[in-house]
């Protein structure tokens, strides 16, 4: 079955992402715009997942767990899960992984931790847009082990991505599936770098705002309207 | 040299001009990783870099830089200049490699 998703967007614990990025606002516009599955997922973090969770439950869509993880090389690679459970066993061992550098909301933004009822509980003290100690070749493993898959993002753009930053896909790579801003890249890309081929396309929003949430654009070929069923054709090739 | 003198002296094209043209440039600082630059660059310093997005405006703010110039022909995509505008970060711009830009600068600076 086609499951429409938005499987990018950051919420207000992201620095960079609006304050009325909410999860209750992220999982209702996601509902308004028809979206079957989506994911929050932020800088090095996971918690505003809870929240995502119980509000994907009483609106009926389904969420995928994670976080856009930052390498040391200041890639950014989705790690998506299909509980939370995982999600946030991975969250924990990633932030043993931070650099010891603070926050300073008023020059990055605020990194707000939110209820399902909009009540900001806590607020992350350590910068999460800064790179982690964990290196690009670590994190296919790394999530495999946590349940997950990695894709790296944006893969087309010209920061913070394993193409603008490596320049080029490691021969040991294990990962299949990547995120292209524009799919239109695809051919081209495929041709500089073969190893794309056997690999699943997808496109999110990246959004930091909530008008910029994918609309009913994109879906994934699913056997069914689970989240294990996404994350299964997300390692598989049938997008 | 200030951040106006160098901005008159036409070495580097100009993407946003800041609020600090009196700013003294004090020292040449290149690096890409934003992680690096969050911690070694130095107050005062002109910082020579491809990345342009709003997080190097932020990184700038965060150590002070007095300028930020993007090399090899880099952009400040619109959020990054946004930023920039905000925050008032001067930010320059040459099509030239980071070395050969960074060491025009030094070359002045001395």
């Amino acid at each position: 079955m086609k499951l429409y998703y938005d499987l990018h967007i950051h919420s207000c614990l992201s620095p960079c992402g609006d304050d009325d990025m909410l999860p209750s606002n992220i999982v209702g516009m996601a509902m308004l715009k028809g979206l079957d599955v989506i994911a929050v997922t932020d800088h090095c973090s996971c918690k505003n997942c809870p929240a995502v969770k119980a509000l994907a439950e009483n609106y009926g869509i389904v969420a995928l767990f994670g976080m856009e993880l930052t390498t040391s090389e200041e890639v950014h690679v989705l790690c998506l899960f299909d509980e939370l459970e995982k999600a946030m066993s991975f969250g924990e061992y990633v932030s043993t992984k931070y650099l010891p550098v603070q926050n300073e909301p008023e020059i990055f933004g605020r990194q707000q931790i939110a209820d399902e009822d909009d009540n900001i509980i806590g607020e992350e003290q350590t910068l999460l847009i800064n790179a982690t100690q964990i290196d690009f070749d670590e994190v296919f493993d790394l999530c495999e082990r946590y349940g997950g898959v990695m894709i790296p993002a944006h893969i087309d753009k010209n920061a913070n991505s394993l193409l603008a930053n490596l320049g080029f896909i490691p021969n040991d790579s294990k990962f299949t599936c990547v995120e292209l801003k524009h799919k239109g890249y695809y051919e081209e890309l495929c041709k500089k770098h073969p190893y794309l081929k056997k690999c699943n396309v997808i496109s999110d929003s990246d959004a930091h705002y909530l008008g910029d949430i994918n609309e009913r654009i994109h879906y994934i070929e699913a056997a069914e309207r689970t989240a294990k069923s996404v994350i299964s054709a997300l390692k598989g090739k049938n997008i | 040299m200030t951040v106006k003198e160098l901005i008159d002296s036409g070495l580097f094209g100009v993407i946003n001009e800041g609020e600090n043209p009196d700013c003294e440039v004090t020292k040449v600082y290149a690096c890409d990783l934003l992680s690096f630059a969050m911690s070694k660059a130095v107050s005062g310093s002109a910082w020579f870099t491809v990345m342009g997005n709003m997080n190097t405006i932020a990184v700038a703010v965060l150590t002070e830089c007095s300028c930020i110039i993007l090399c090899e022909g880099a952009a400040l995509d619109e959020t990054g200049l946004q930023k920039a505008q905000q925050q008032g970060v001067t930010v320059l711009k040459t099509a030239l490699p980071i070395f050969e830009a960074a060491l025009l600068l030094h070359e002045k600076l001395k």
